[in-house]
């Protein structure tokens, strides 16, 4: 099957897609890279269910949020994530951030997922806390900004 | 995260300001504002048209923010949270001030004093607003993204 996108661009075998955000900035980051995964079978994931009509008529889930000010939410989180990625067995994770994506992309590196951490534009001095640790589990980590980029995390562009 | 810092800030010029109607996403802060409407969170479609149709729009310097005022062409005021005042994890909102604070149409202050003060003076003449940007990041970015989703 070949699916035609971006004018000339054709998609050969379409992959199913998770993208992955937190609420606010990660969320709008995500909906900026949106061109990247045109034509695949993408469902995305959020914190706010009103965040449906940005990317309808794709699907969107939910998941409750956390972050290390109430990291005992933490359990409710990780049985969100397992049941994103029950429903959505994706070939390919691409995430914008934070906390609960952490999550997803180590439940998806135990499961051998590819997954793309792409570190916020927030972060233009250190990469951010879950960036650190995506490294262990992501198969790619990239920054957003050209100076953060070392062995390992590459600067691929940025969302602005 | 609650931000009173700034909800306080505005409520109290809004005060001084009685003409200019102020409206204010609070989310799960403590001090609910006495002048000013406010809302606890809106949904992302009233959120956008608030922005679309303020004459000034003030916020935190998150990502979030920055990039709907970019996107609406609206001038934005900012005041960045601090760890130190429990308003957020790290400091990097001046981090994220300092590096993108300075494009045309975005506007940074130090403090509440200097929010209110930058407030009024936006408010009489509000410069110049942000430059338009596409609806999507580069595509040399985009592509590259692609790249590492359709490799085998």
């Amino acid at each position: 099957m070949v699916q035609r996108s971006r004018g000339n661009r054709a998609v050969s075998k379409p992959k199913r897609i998770l993208a992955i955000a937190s609420g606010g900035g990660h969320f709008v980051q995500l909906l900026r890279l949106r061109p990247a995964w045109e034509g695949h079978e993408v469902t995305y994931a959020t914190v706010h269910a009103a965040s449906a009509v940005d990317v309808a008529p794709a699907p969107l889930l939910t998941f409750r949020d956390v972050s290390r000010a109430d990291w005992w939410r933490l359990p409710l989180t990780l049985v969100d994530a397992i049941g994103i990625l029950a429903r959505v067995r994706p070939q390919v994770i691409v995430t914008t951030g934070a906390l609960p994506p952490l999550v997803v992309l180590t439940l998806g590196k135990l499961l051998g997922i590819r997954t793309l951490w792409v570190d916020s534009i927030a972060n233009s001095e250190v990469l951010s806390g879950s960036g650190r640790h995506a490294g262990k589990v992501a198969t790619k980590v990239v920054t957003q900004w050209p100076q953060l980029a070392e062995p390992g995390v590459e600067h691929w562009g940025s969302v602005l | 995260m609650p931000f009173d810092r700034l909800v306080e800030a505005m409520d109290q010029w809004a005060a001084a300001h009685p003409d200019v109607p102020v409206e204010i996403q609070i989310g799960r802060g403590k001090y609910e504002p006495r002048h000013a409407r406010f809302v606890r969170m809106m949904p992302v479609v009233d959120y956008r048209q608030r922005v679309a149709d303020a004459r000034l729009f003030v916020a935190h310097a998150g990502m979030g923010s920055i990039i709907s005022a970019i996107e609406a062409g609206k001038p934005l005021l900012m005041l960045p949270r601090l760890q130190a005042q429990g308003e957020h994890n790290t400091d990097h909102q001046l981090a994220t001030a300092a590096s993108i604070g300075s494009r045309p149409g975005l506007h940074v202050a130090s403090d509440v004093a200097d929010l209110q003060a930058r407030a009024t003076a936006l408010l009489a003449d509000a410069g110049a607003p942000p430059a338009p940007i596409s609806r999507f990041a580069d595509p040399g970015f985009t592509d590259r993204i692609r790249a590492f989703i359709e490799a085998p």
